[in-house]
């Protein structure tokens, strides 16, 4: 029983990181109905940033969190103001296929060797690790950082989208896109935000991982974004809560996977799972149904 | 009937030309590999033009299937030695009904979903399929799971690829010209227009992945043949990726299209190798993914979308 709560945790843990990766993915579809694959690239250029404030620059956790998400925010913005914005009007597999060019060029890029390089580097932990005992649980103090810092954004998030101006303002784009134009919703600058928003997550998402599994290399975000993603569209894609749960589970599922039936099968369940939801609930799990128009 | 000779003629030159070549030793036996590869590309491309330019489904899992192809080939050519031609045939015949049973398995509950819905359906069947080739070898050790599958004969020749290659283009253009592409073009247009005048879209829709993907599952035999080793990252997510950008690249429901990316695409990649001096050589694959977005911006609409050569009119 406790080793069954202890992979709970554990796979709490990375549902949690999967679950910054994943806001970006459900608020950009939301919003231009684009799965932007470029965004597994941002997580790992995050976890970059956040290697060289804290390993390079010697700044504190919180301080190099900001960075690598100030850094994101404006690389994701970059990315939808260079790639995206020319094929608004185009057919939507125009933008899904440049999408896989931003992403295979910031990978291939970012392994040349007068920047990131192409090989794993170990991740500096900036704080020290302690280890709780709890009966017959561990937790470490990277567990706990990973909750509250994840935890932390998932309310700012939550309560910006709800509470503020700007969330009413990116609601009403994701809900029409004209109509919230008409109303005098600046709609070239709140898609802008969003990708700059849904960048600065998967930033954090890219520290919190670095800290969490202390390696990181160029290809580290394609596995952990096509899964965010996967955990998006089970949630139902274009719903925060949505995304949340979705990660959790399939945090949850994968860690239960490789710790009780096999690692090397554990994508497979995952994937399976995600079939069977979409085949009884077409839209995931949280997700609105739309009536079809001809 | 003078201008259906035209495309045979046209075909039957280019072969003799290639042969000429290949004969009198200008194109060396690398070169040969990597046309060869652009042909296998053209077959698997073609058939995912039938799947999403012609029916308009969009699949991510297409290298899936390809692999599913070479894999059940090799594994039928491996035990059954020195059977020669008549053996490469048979494991070709095999392979194709496999995939094609597979897909009609899979299409038929998952071609029920819509879009990009379809997409990530296709996508997790396309990683689970990668996770069986990685642990095949529990069930059957000559697979060789991860560590790849070795001592594959080598078939695969130019004159087979071609052969494949031009059946595969005579076979999806009547296809698109017949009544049953029509209805596929239809459900792409407009499915729920498409079913209220009669056209029974999960048939065609079905139809259309089954024809799809057996193109894919031959590629893969082809495939299987020429290189004789057969690794699961090759039949990875990204490979579908590849096929789909092809695919793009070349213009959505163009068969045209599909060819001459499909060609320029492998060439291209290749001739990078080439032509960039060595301290620069890096940065090939830099090069690669900016041309594709320069491409897609310039031309949302891929080289030749809705546009086809003269000879493959109607």
């Amino acid at each position: 029983m406790s080793y069954f709560l202890q992979q709970l945790i554990n796979g709490l843990q990375l549902g949690f990181v999967y679950a910054l990766i994943a806001l970006g993915y459900t608020m950009v579809y939301g919003i231009v109905r684009l799965i932007n694959f470029a965004h597994g690239d941002v997580f790992m250029v995050g976890a970059y940033l956040g290697f060289y404030a804290i390993g390079r620059m010697h700044l504190p956790f919180p301080a190099a969190l900001v960075v690598a998400m100030a850094g994101c925010a404006l690389l994701g913005m970059l990315i939808e103001r260079v790639a995206y914005k020319p094929l608004r009007q185009a057919p939507r597999i125009a933008a899904l296929i440049t999408a896989i060019g931003v992403s295979l060029f910031i990978e291939y890029f970012s392994s040349l060797n007068f920047l990131f390089g192409p090989n794993y580097l170990a991740y500096p932990i900036p704080f020290k690790v302690n280890v709780y005992h709890f009966g017959g649980l561990t937790i470490s103090s990277i567990q706990i950082i990973v909750f509250l810092t994840a935890l932390i954004l998932l309310v700012l998030l939550q309560y910006i989208v709800q509470c503020t101006k700007i969330g009413m303002a990116m609601r009403a784009v994701s809900y029409d896109q004209d109509t919230a134009c008409l109303m005098g919703i600046n709609v070239n600058a709140i898609i802008s935000l969003t990708f700059g928003i849904g960048s600065a997550l998967a930033a954090a998402g890219g520290v919190l991982f670095g800290i969490a599994y202390p390696q990181i290399n160029p290809f580290m975000g394609i596995m952990p974004g096509l899964k965010s993603f996967v955990a998006a569209v089970l949630g139902g894609i274009g719903s925060i809560p949505g995304a949340m749960l979705g990660a959790l589970i399939m945090g949850v599922v994968e860690t239960m996977s490789s710790a009780f039936i096999s690692s090397s099968m554990r994508d497979a369940i995952a994937f399976s799972i995600l079939i069977l939801v979409l085949l009884i609930k077409p839209t995931g799990l949280l997700g609105k149904r739309g009536s079809e128009k001809v | 009937m003078k201008s259906k000779m035209r495309p045979i003629i046209l075909f039957l030159s280019v072969y003799g030309l290639l042969q000429i070549l290949v004969l009198t030793g200008i194109m060396n036996p690398y070169w040969q590999q990597i046309l060869g590869f652009a042909g296998i590309m053209v077959i698997s491309a073609l058939g995912l033009n039938i799947i999403y330019g012609y029916t308009g489904q969009f699949s991510l899992g297409h290298a899936a299937f390809y692999g599913i192809g070479a894999y059940t080939s090799a594994l039928i050519t491996k035990t059954l030695p020195h059977t020669g031609v008549f053996g490469f045939l048979l494991s070709c015949l095999a392979a194709a009904l496999v995939v094609a049973l597979t897909a009609f398995l899979i299409g038929l509950p998952i071609l029920r979903l819509r879009s990009d819905y379809l997409g990530i359906a296709t996508l997790g069947f396309g990683i689970i399929i990668k996770v069986i080739f990685d642990n095949a070898d529990a069930l059957i050790p000559i697979l060789g799971g991860s560590r790849g599958m070795i001592g594959i004969v080598r078939y695969t020749n130019l004159t087979w690829i071609f052969a494949f290659s031009l059946g595969a283009v005579i076979v999806v253009r009547n296809f698109v010209w017949s009544s049953v592409g029509r209805a596929c073009i239809s459900i792409r247009e407009d499915e729920i227009a498409a079913e209220s005048v009669g056209i029974n879209t999960t048939r065609y829709k079905t139809l259309g992945f089954v024809l799809g993907c057996t193109y894919a599952g031959i590629a893969g035999v082809l495939y299987a043949h020429l290189y004789t080793f057969l690794h699961p990252s090759n039949f990875d997510f990204l490979k579908s990726i590849d096929v789909l950008l092809i695919v793009v690249l070349g213009g959505l429901g163009s068969v045209s299209g599909t060819i001459a990316a499909a060609i320029i695409w492998t060439f291209l990649l290749e001739g990078l190798r080439v032509i960039l001096p060595v301290q620069i050589l890096d940065w090939r694959l830099v090069i690669y993914p900016l041309l594709l977005i320069i491409v897609m911006i310039a031309r949302p609409k891929g080289l030749y979308g809705g546009k086809e050569f003269n000879f493959l009119r109607g």
